[in-house]
Order: structure tokens, then C-alpha cells, then sequence
């Protein structure tokens, strides 16, 4: 009963906040509603029995990709009122798509579960209940999914250097800190002695 | 604790042509990051190399019976071999046409070859796919290649558009290729294609509509209509050697997955998927010969050119089985030659130091560089199927696949658009030997010639001679694959 009332409670949060995070008006706005989203479903998760995976989405996608969303919706020069100004006039367009595929998938789930009825469920792992969650993510990651995990580091590899790719500019001008140059730096470069004679310019005025 | 079902270097060893080219990427970076950008000009030569060996030890080292690797996630067999093949020559092509036209436009990064070998590797592992998790994470890194390359001429309004509308594009395509996953994992309570295969017996609503999504999603990949709009604003946007990189490599691989996805695990439904492969198929023929029609642009000319042959590799596929993947595999090993050869002379080209956009920036090149508009004669009467040419035994096959699938009226309307898009060949062709010249035309880039050449030349003489080993080849492949 609790659980169910979490469930409903959990799902209606992270699909309003999902709503509210393209409708709102205000950009940062969007982002911590997006942070409620990634919440409530770390909640659906919870409810799962995949505690391992909810702490993770926390972390990272709460803790880490909000964070940064926040960072550059902040530092970005980018007028979001204009951006989202045809919006309004695309909605009853879009709602009428969104809802003809929304019927269209209900159609095909009542009858997928019509078709299914009095068919046992599919069972879709074989994890043994008496271990961890981390546990269980550890012992497949790294055998069945080895070469995955090693792709999904090519992926992560292939969109750093196609940022950079696409960002960095040279600038001429731009003074860059030089730390072997600081450290390579000699005292006989940076310091130079005067031999000042005693008495010298004194008296001299202007 | 649970391990590999055989030794770890066993699986190493299969592999070999997908390190050879993660080796490549990673080690160019080193390389790029202590070279800058003169090391680009190495580098595109060492991807070429890295890129040829990787396609040709796959073909090579392909073993007779399938093996799968690291417990089942990737399958290698003659079929993925002969598609590597394929494809790391398409990629090396890409690299040795490119690298006149970046040094021209001054826009040689030493970046580039990186991009290319993680596409090469993405498509590699696209061909070799043997679950749901990795046919996504190989298509997802051949994109990801593929929007940065779009919007390489980042200060070019065109290109970045190239690049922004593909990605907004493409990011839908896969979600609905994930959401389709989900139903099929969800029915079938696996993402490995063989226990699929072992769990999907029935036409059950809710798996085919999974299937069905899963298919719409390749088909954007591959550009077939009506999943195609994207094609000619990207074609036009992105840098000419990006272009004939998209037109090629990225298409056979999208074709050999939705073989794999459709045979392997889905045999079981092929009246099911059918109906949609028939239909994706003869709205891509149709709309990419009858919109060609109107182009004067070369590179959007060429974006629905490729639309068609799309179309007709789907024709082959449709006809399921052995010779389906047969039949499509010698297709688009006659089409992609053709194509990059198209795209090498387009770039050889220029025209008061710009290089040639447009068919009427064609004119007259006949009467100024005979060898050039010979290629192209060559190049384009193959790709529109005139007969003595490689050009015309792909697409006989093709209607023969299809009339032996039983679907008479597909191999009927492909003859039709074959007549139509040929209509759009010669219209170029009239361009290049009749139509006087308003300014000279000047020919540069000796490796792009050289390339167009050599494809021309694998198109006439040699490939028609040794289409039957081909044939036989790619026959062999599907046989011991599906």
C-alpha cells in the first residue's frame, strides 16, 4: 500500500517537474526542476530494489550534470525568452501530435497485455537475491558487458575530443600561465644587482 | 565469480581489426597533441594505412563458422567480415580524397583522422553487433563521429546547421531505436539476438511494434525515405570529404545491422517486417529519383542520389535470407566505389580557385580535361546502370532478389526509377561534354584524381570481370552467417 502510494506519488512528481522543466519560463528554473526529475526517479529506483543504481543517479547526474547544466544556463550569453518564444504558438500543433501517440501507444499496450493475458511473466534476470546490487552491477560489467563499457569509454573519449574540436579558438593576446617557464626561471634572471655608490643622488633635486 | 566463456586473448585475437583502429584513435592523439595540426597531414596517412589494414585483416581473418566474442555481446563471421572490408577502404578513401581539400580551405586538424577512425570503429562495431547494448553504443559512436565531422567549418553558417540539425535529428532517431529496445527486451525478456530469436516464435503486437521502431531508427541512419529529410541540407552543409564519407561507409554499415537485426534475431516475423522494408523501399526509389530531378546543386543531386540506392539495397533485403544479405552486400559493394569515385572527381575540381558546387560549374569540362570527364562518364553511367558497367549487374541482382521474394511490383517500380534517376546522370553528363564553358575549369588534387581512377577503373574493367567472385564471396558469407 505504502509502496504504491510512493509509486504514484514519485511518477506524478517526475513527469510534472519533466513538463515544468521545458515550460518554465525562467532557465534556471528549468535546470533545478530538472535536478526534481533526476530525483524522483532515483525514488523509482529505490522502490525497484536498485539502491546501487538511485545513489548513482544522485551523484552523478544530481550532483555532477545538474551542476554543470546550472553553470553554463548561468554563464551563457543566451537570450532563453527568445528562444522559447515560438513555443506557445507550436503547442497546439505539438499537443495534437503527442496526444495521437499517446492513443496510438495505448492502443498497442492494451493489446500487447490482451495478448499476454494468462501467460506467465518473463523473467528478466537470473540475480541471485542474496546479493548486493553493486554486487550483482560488479560481477557482469566487467565479463558479459566488458566490451560495452570499454565502447561507452570510446563514446565518452570521441565526445570530449568533439567539443574541443568545435569550441577551442586560438586567441592571439591572451596572456596563458607558463609553469615550466615559472619554475625554469633562474635568479640570475629575475633578480639584478646595482652597485650604488654611497652618496649617489643625493641632493639632486626635481 | 563469473568469467568469460573462453580465454581472454582468444577474444583479443577475434577483435584484432577494432583495436587496430581504437589503437589508432588513441595514439593519434598523442601524436596530434605534440605535432598541433602540421602532424595532420601524417596522420591522415597512417589512418589510411590503419584504416586499409583494420578492413582487410577482417576479411582475412574471418572464420567459417560464426564466433562470438566476450560472451556474446559482438559476432564476427564472413558476413562482418566482408562488410569491414568494406568499409575501412571506404574510410581510408575518405582520408585520401580529404586531405588535398582540408590543406586548400586551410582547414587541416590533426583531429580529423581521429574522428574517422572512431566512426570506422563504431561501424565496425555495428556490423558485428550481436545484441541490442552493443548495436546501440556502435551506432551511437559512428554518430556522434558523424555530427562533429557535419559541423567541421565551424565558422560557416552552412556547416554548423549541417551539424546542429543532424544531432537534434539524430538524437530522436535514437531515441525511438531505444524505446523500440525496450519493448522487444521487455517481450522477450533478453537484448542477446539469439535468445531473441528463441523467445519470439509469435507475431506478438508488442514486439513487432518494438521491431517496427527499431527498423524506423536505421532507416534515418541509412537516410531511406521517408526518413530522409535530413540527407541534402547535410550533404550540402558539411565540408565535400564529409560528404562522400556519409554517402559510403555509414550506409553499408547501417544496411549490414538492419540484416543482421532482421535475419538473426527476427527470422521468425519476416512476413511482419516485410511489409515495412517493401514500403521503405519503394518510397526511397521514388522520392530519390524524382526530387534528384530538381537539383543543380552536385552534392544535393548526390544526397538523393544515394536516397535511391538506399532504396534499392532495401529492395535486396527484402527478399530475407541468404541471398538477401548476399544480394545486398554486392550491391553496395558496386555502389560505394562508384560514389566515392563521384565525390573524388567533384573534389579534384575547382573553378576559379573554389572548388566545384554546382552541375552547370561542370561545363565544359570535356573539351579541357578529357581524362576527368572520362571518370565521370564512367563513374556516372555505372551509377545510373547503363549495361557494360558493374553499375547495371548490382542493380539485375537486386531485381532478381526481389522477384524471387515474390514482389514483382517493387522490381517493377526500382526499373521505373532506374529510368527516371538515369534522366539526372545524363543531365550532369550533357553538362560536363556538351554545354560550352563559361570559365576554365582547372584540375587539382592528384590523390583525389588518383582515387576516382582508381574507382572508375574498379568499376569497368576489373569488377565486372571479377563480379562472379564477388557474388561468390558475399554468397559464402551469408551462407555460413545467417
Amino acid at each position: 500500500m505504502i509502496a504504491a502510494i510512493a509509486f504514484y506519488a514519485l511518477a506524478a512528481i517526475a513527469i510534472l517537474s519533466a513538463f515544468c522543466v521545458i515550460a518554465a519560463r525562467n532557465p534556471v528554473h528549468s535546470v533545478l526542476f530538472l535536478i526534481l526529475t533526476f530525483f524522483s526517479a532515483a525514488g523509482l529506483f529505490v522502490l525497484l530494489g536498485a539502491e546501487f543504481l538511485a545513489m548513482l543517479l544522485v551523484v552523478v547526474y544530481v550532483g555532477a550534470v545538474a551542476v554543470l547544466f546550472l553553470f553554463v544556463v548561468m554563464m551563457l550569453d543566451v537570450d532563453f525568452a527568445e528562444l522559447k518564444s515560438g513555443f506557445l504558438s507550436y503547442l497546439p500543433l505539438g499537443a495534437l501530435v503527442a496526444l495521437a501517440m499517446f492513443a496510438e501507444l495505448g492502443l498497442v499496450s492494451s493489446a500487447a497485455v490482451q495478448a499476454g493475458q494468462g501467460r506467465a511473466a518473463i523473467p528478466l534476470s537470473d540475480v541471485d537475491p542474496g546479493v548486493t546490487n553493486a554486487e550483482a552491477i560488479g560481477r557482469v560489467l566487467y565479463t558479459d558487458y566488458l566490451v560495452v563499457f570499454q565502447l561507452a569509454g570510446m563514446v565518452l573519449f570521441l565526445a570530449m575530443i568533439g567539443a574541443i574540436v568545435l569550441t577551442l579558438r586560438e586567441r592571439p593576446g591572451v596572456r596563458r600561465q607558463d609553469v615550466s617557464a615559472q619554475v625554469g626561471r633562474r635568479r640570475s634572471e629575475g633578480v639584478e644587482l646595482k652597485d650604488v655608490k654611497p652618496g649617489q643622488g643625493l641632493g639632486v633635486e626635481g | 565469480m563469473i568469467a568469460l566463456d573462453q580465454p581472454f586473448l582468444w577474444n583479443v585475437h577475434w577483435a584484432a581489426p577494432e583495436l587496430i583502429l581504437a589503437g589508432f584513435a588513441l595514439g593519434a592523439v598523442v601524436i596530434g597533441a605534440w605535432g598541433k595540426d602540421k602532424a595532420a597531414g601524417f596522420l591522415s596517412g597512417l589512418g589510411a594505412i590503419a584504416f586499409a589494414t583494420a578492413g582487410v585483416l577482417a576479411f582475412l581473418w574471418s572464420p567459417e563458422l560464426p564466433q562470438y566474442l566476450f560472451n556474446g555481446a559482438l559476432v564476427v563471421d564472413g558476413f562482418s567480415g566482408l562488410a569491414k572490408a568494406m568499409l575501412g577502404l571506404s574510410a581510408a578513401a575518405t582520408l585520401l580524397i580529404g586531405a588535398d581539400y582540408f590543406a586548400a580551405t586551410r582547414q587541416a586538424r590533426f583531429e580529423f583522422p581521429i574522428m574517422t577512425g572512431l566512426a570506422a570503429l563504431g561501424m565496425f562495431v555495428m556490423v558485428s553487433a550481436n545484441d541490442l547494448i552493443t548495436l546501440y553504443v556502435g551506432l551511437e559512436l559512428q554518430s556522434l563521429a558523424a555530427y562533429v565531422m557535419a559541423a567541421w567549418r565551424r565558422d560557416d553558417v552552412r556547416s554548423s546547421e549541417a551539424g546542429i540539425k543532424y544531432f537534434v535529428l539524430g538524437a530522436i532517431a535514437s531515441g525511438l531505436l531505444l524505446f523500440g529496445a525496450s519493448y522487444i527486451y521487455g517481450f522477450t525478456g533478453s537484448v542477446r539476438f539469439d535468445a531473441i530469436a528463441a523467445a519470439a516464435p509469435t507475431s506478438e503486437v508488442g514486439l513487432l511494434f518494438g521491431l517496427v521502431l527499431v527498423i524506423c531508427a536505421l532507416a534515418f541512419k541509412m537516410s531511406a525515405a521517408p526518413f530522409h529529410m535530413w540527407t541534402p541540407d547535410v550533404y550540402e552543409g558539411a565540408p565535400t570529404p564529409v560528404t562522400a564519407f556519409f554517402a559510403a561507409a555509414p550506409k553499408l554499415a547501417a544496411i549490414a545491422l538492419l540484416a543482421r537485426v532482421l535475419y538473426a534475431p527476427f527470422d521468425g516475423l519476416t512476413e511482419q517486417w516485410r511489409q515495412v522494408i517493401f514500403a521503405l523501399s519503394a518510397l526511397s526509389m521514388t522520392i530519390g529519383s524524382i526530387a534528384a530531378l530538381m537539383q543543380t546543386n552536385l552534392k544535393r543531386l548526390m544526397a538523393y542520389s544515394s536516397v535511391a540506392n538506399v532504396g534499392f539495397a532495401l529492395m535486396a533485403l527484402a527478399a530475407g535470407g541468404q541471398q538477401g544479405a548476399a544480394t545486398a552486400i554486392v550491391y553496395m559493394a558496386i555502389y560505394l566505389p562508384t560514389t566515392i569515385g563521384i565525390f573524388a572527381l567533384v573534389l579534384a575540381l575547382r573553378r576559379g580557385g573554389l572548388h566545384v558546387e554546382t552541375i552547370d560549374d561542370l561545363a565544359g569540362l570535356g573539351a579541357r580535361h578529357p581524362f576527368a570527364a572520362a571518370l565521370f562518364t564512367i563513374l556516372l553511367f555505372s551509377i545510373a546502370g547503363i549495361p557494360p558497367l558493374a553499375g547495371f549487374f548490382g542493380k539485375l541482382i537486386v531485381f532478381r532478389a526481389a522477384v524471387d521474394a515474390g514482389a514483382v511490383w517493387l522490381a517493377v517500380v526500382g526499373a521505373i526509377c532506374a529510368v527516371i534517376a538515369a534522366a539526372y546522370y545524363l543531365r550532369v553528363l550533357s553538362a560536363i561534354w556538351f554545354k560550352p564553358p563559361a570559365e576554365p575549369v582547372q584540375q587539382a588534387g592528384g590523390a583525389a584524381l588518383a582515387t576516382a581512377a582508381v574507382a572508375s577503373a574498379l568499376i569497368f574493367p576489373i569488377l565486372v570481370i571479377g563480379l562472379g567472385t564477388l557474388e561468390r564471396w558475399a554468397t559464402l558469407a551469408a551462407s555460413t552467417s545467417f
